[in-house]
């Protein structure tokens, strides 16, 4: 079923055809209408509920090599008509004549199903889900090495309707609903405080309150801030380091991800560059990135540039088989976009980013992948990374972490960052588990804009990282 | 500040709405911006856009409640107060919360805004982008180009209460800014300069062409250290990014909800004497200089560590009711679409004397580290846990050396203030919270082959 679009055909049209007017050859508007809501819990408070309201359109206009971008709260003719010409005195100077537009409309497509619409969810009972998480933090009992003193927990959700029209005549519809959860525990001990986090989001209702158990996410919060409280120094230096499933898709996201994106590629800011039918990663290794994902955090029905979200192989058995697209690299290149011209809000030009990325099974049994490292590292959880595209050197940060001894996760791990070169960690995957799973919600960062993203991977070992810790 | 008047009407139209027993804050704000990037002498885009909102936030009986809407229509801002409204009932009592007050400390004024910038015409702007590019170019034959960058904002905002807080003002500023790439085998190493003013005659061209140049080509030919404990020179850059880790554990609120590890230390030695860190935002020098915080109260200079002893802590009026002090004036605010909450505003630690390279000739065995990667994953200001990736020059008998890159460097954020051998004389005033000075830290642990 097709509902009433934000903005008028005939409107949008007519916006299209004076975006054109000086003699531009592609014009698009893209207009989205975003209510979210957040709540905070923090030191056994609900600090504030908050909501918000986001509604506008950016208008693009394309000139030879030159992008025009304006943006307008203003969805009236009158509104998108000024910031249409705004845009078009940006991409060029002169005048090219009238083109006559046409849209045409394409269905709807639903790849994540909304079962509990946002707004359709009483205020009291979000804020009574982070309660159930400030509860349970709390009473997880100590350990021998001390107890929980705080808890902070967040709730949002949002749902964002979006338009595509573009002067080759796309004409599509997308609306986004997501809800997230996040959860802080700090524990005390003799040796200073300790952190654990965890959170889950998908792109769904609020039925994301019945999917996952959110009680079992607080205590596993806690859990990981008391065992922390006794961790000792990681090593420094390079070792063998086995991460968990699910845990690990970070990874992949930076050490090839961000240099699969064509127009880093194009420019030259890559490491990938030029290796399209190489074999860049070990043979154990299948990337894909897959905006389909149904109800994962980074799935779309449409990109933001109106291309319908795909599926795409990245990495086959080791071996490049292709980058991933927007529609101006694909136009330059004369081939078909991937579906990943995305944006933070239509305030924001499109540019190449990720979706959900990650690793295929392989068919090794976790455990045995364990048994198989003398002495190494086995991360049970990742923070946040970055990349240098350009000489593919990474970090990453372990959150959770252990000492693996003779084949046996021992003890736990202060946190600290793994640092590697992504060409040469890819390779040095030599053991892929059959475990897989997706890891949890991310935001990535890109030029100053976040997107929402998934990962995931099965367990895994790289026979060597090196391990940013303090201990010899 | 001046300006923003009619955006102030506007917020005190919204507060006049208060009912008996509400605390009602209105924040409204406007923007201009402008944003060209060229690439290979041709505009690769070119963004001109406004955009404007209002958060609107309510106390009632010790509950909170916000909301904000990215337009200034008057249906959407009667909706953003009833939403707030609406919010309020749901928000836990809590003594402490209350907004602020106006407290009698005079504001320090400002210079924020340029005729200059505002009577630029584009023609100049797209030329000063391009420049950029050929100055990077011409610096060294190794570098190519990834963009070359112009941007300015202009912003309006004005903030009201039924507390009796009502201020406006506007600020304009400008940036140019340089990608660089350099190819080493089948790698290549990037770099980046930049320049920033309150006007584009601010801007130095040469200096930000030639710091792109060099920092993508200083890593040509860059190994890995072997892993050894090892005393660290930080450039300006790196410290300046330090400092702003450190400043979270300053932070008031932090303090107040018992998850700053200097919770307890008022008057301990945190640090050695040498470290004197001062946030001074009416201070001219400073990029953030400002004359009001988040809340509208007078921005202020507060010593934080004196001679290595710990001082006291940043707050905003919230955090500093429940710790039974005043504000400090350090409400930070995103913009409209957030609440204040509490941050340094611009941090300086009290310069030394020397230069980096006197610095460095002191150094048996070190590193001269020049960026540093991961302070968002690898460091916990809760914790204290510290660890980076880093790239850098190698020290060895007071000379710099071989390039080196892929290792981390790790300590914790106690230790390091311990740590600190010297602060150089050579503040640089960046684009960030907090100033740039060399720093030498001894006994970090380098982690590489």
């Amino acid at each position: 079923m097709t509902q009433a679009a934000m903005i008028d055909q005939d409107v949008l049209e007519r916006v299209l055809a004076a975006a054109v007017r000086t003699g531009a050859e592609f014009a698009e508007v893209y207009a989205e209408d975003k209510r979210s809501s957040s709540i905070g819990l923090d030191d056994g408070k609900v600090e504030q509920v908050t909501s918000g309201r986001d509604r506008g359109a950016g208008i693009r206009v394309v000139k030879g090599d030159t992008t025009g971008f304006a943006h307008t709260a203003d969805l009236t003719e009158r509104g998108l008509l000024a910031a249409a010409e705004a845009a078009a005195a940006a991409a060029s100077q002169g005048d090219g004549g009238t083109r006559t537009i046409a849209l045409t409309r394409a269905g709807t497509r639903t790849v994540s199903p909304v079962e509990r619409y946002p707004d359709d969810v009483r205020k009291a009972d979000k804020v009574a889900v982070l309660q159930r998480i400030d509860g349970t933090a709390r009473s997880v009992p100590k350990s021998q090495h001390g107890n929980i003193v705080q808890v902070s927990a967040g709730y949002a959700d949002s749902r964002k309707h979006i338009l595509v029209a573009n002067t080759d005549g796309v004409f599509v519809t997308d609306e986004q609903v997501r809800t997230l959860l996040r959860m802080t525990v700090v524990a005390d001990g003799d040796a200073g405080m300790q952190t654990g986090s965890q959170s889950a989001g998908h792109t769904m209702g609020f039925e994301l309150i019945d999917k996952v158990d959110v009680e079992a996410l607080a205590r596993d919060a806690a859990r990981i801030a008391l065992t922390k409280l006794n961790a000792r120094p990681a090593p420094s230096g390079a070792l063998p380091v086995v991460i968990k499933k699910g845990s690990g898709g970070v990874l992949f996201h930076e050490a090839c991800g961000h240099g699969l994106e064509a127009d880093l590629v194009a420019k030259g800011g890559s490491v990938y560059r030029g290796k399209q039918g190489e074999l860049v990663a070990s043979p154990l290794v299948t990337l894909v990135d897959d905006g389909t994902m149904t109800g994962e955090w980074g799935a779309i029905g449409f990109d933001d540039e109106g291309h319908p979200s795909q599926y795409n192989v990245l990495i086959e058995n080791g071996v490049l088989t292709d980058y991933m697209w927007d529609f101006l690299r694909a136009r330059k290149e004369g081939r078909r976009q991937s579906g990943n011209g995305r944006r933070q809000s239509y305030q924001h030009l499109p540019m190449v980013r990720m979706t959900n990325t990650y690793v295929l099974n392989g068919a090794e049994d976790p455990d045995d992948i364990v048994r198989a490292t003398d002495y190494g590292v086995y991360v049970a959880k990742l923070g946040g990374g970055s990349v240098n595209t350009a000489s593919g050197d990474f970090v990453f940060g372990m959150t959770e972490a252990y000492l693996i001894e003779k084949g046996e996760i021992t003890e736990p791990l202060r946190e600290g960052n793994l640092i590697g070169n992504g060409p040469q960690v890819l390779r040095d995957i030599d053991l892929l588990g059959n475990d897989f799973a997706m890891g949890n919600p991310g935001t990535c960062g890109k030029d100053g804009q976040g997107v929402p993203v998934g990962d995931g991977q099965p367990t895994l070992r790289v026979k060597s990282l090196t391990i940013g810790g303090t201990a010899a | 500040m001046s300006g923003g008047e009619e955006l102030l009407a506007l917020a005190e139209r919204v507060v006049a709405q208060a009912l008996p027993g509400e605390q009602v804050e209105a924040f409204v704000s406007r923007d201009w911006e402008t944003d060209i990037r060229v690439y290979e002498g041709e505009v690769e885009h070119f963004v001109s856009a406004q955009s404007e909102g209002i958060g609107i936030r309510v106390i009632r009986d010790g509950r909170t409640g916000f909301a904000y809407a990215g337009t200034l229509d008057a249906d959407a801002i009667a909706e953003v107060l009833a939403e707030a409204r609406d919010n309020v009932t749901f928000g836990t009592p809590d003594e402490f919360a209350a907004l602020a007050e106006p407290d009698g400390v005079d504001v320090v004024e400002q210079e924020l805004w340029s005729d200059a910038l505002a009577a630029c015409p584009t023609d100049r702007k797209i030329e000063l982008a391009k420049e950029l590019e050929r100055m990077a170019l011409a610096a060294d034959g190794r570098v190519r180009i990834e963009d070359s960058n112009y941007a300015d904002v202009a912003a309006e905002l004005a903030v009201a209460t039924t507390t009796g807080i009502r201020r406006s003002g506007r600020e304009n500023g400008c940036y140019v800014s340089v990608g660089t790439l350099a190819d080493d085998g089948e790698e290549s190493h990037t770099g980046f300069g930049f320049s920033v003013g309150r006007s584009p005659d601010d801007f130095d061209l040469a200096k930000a062409a030639r710091e792109a140049a060099e920092r993508a080509t200083r890593l040509i030919g860059a190994i890995k250290p072997q892993s050894r404990r090892t005393t660290v020179v930080f450039d300006p850059f790196v410290t300046a990014m330090l400092l702003g880790v450190v400043s979270s554990t300053l932070n008031g609120e932090a303090v107040a909800k018992g998850r700053s590890l200097f919770k307890d230390r008022v008057g301990d030695q945190v640090a050695n004497p040498l470290v004197t860190l001062v946030d001074d935002p009416t201070n001219p020098l400073a990029y953030t200089a400002t004359d009001l915080d988040g809340e509208g109260l007078a921005a202020r200079r507060n010593v934080l560590i004196d001679g290595g002893v710990l001082q006291g802590f940043v707050h905003n009026s919230y955090s500093a009711r429940r710790m039974q002090t005043r504000s400090t004036g350090n409400a930070v605010r995103g913009g409209f679409k957030g609440t204040p909450g509490v941050g340094c505003l611009a941090l300086q630690l009290n310069p030394g004397t020397r230069t980096q390279a006197e610095l460095v000739a002191d150094v048996e065995d070190g590193i001269l580290v020049q960026s540093v990667q991961g302070l968002h994953s690898g460091v916990n200001p809760i914790s204290g846990d510290f660890s980076v990736g880093a790239s850098g020059l190698s020290i060895s008998g007071g000379q710099l050396g071989a390039p080196l890159r892929e290792f981390t460097i790790a300590s914790t954020l106690q230790r390091m203030l311990l740590d600190v051998v010297e602060v150089g004389g050579d503040v640089d005033w960046l684009p960030m919270r907090s100033a740039g000075v060399s720093l030498v830290i001894r006994d970090l642990t380098l982690s590489g082959a």
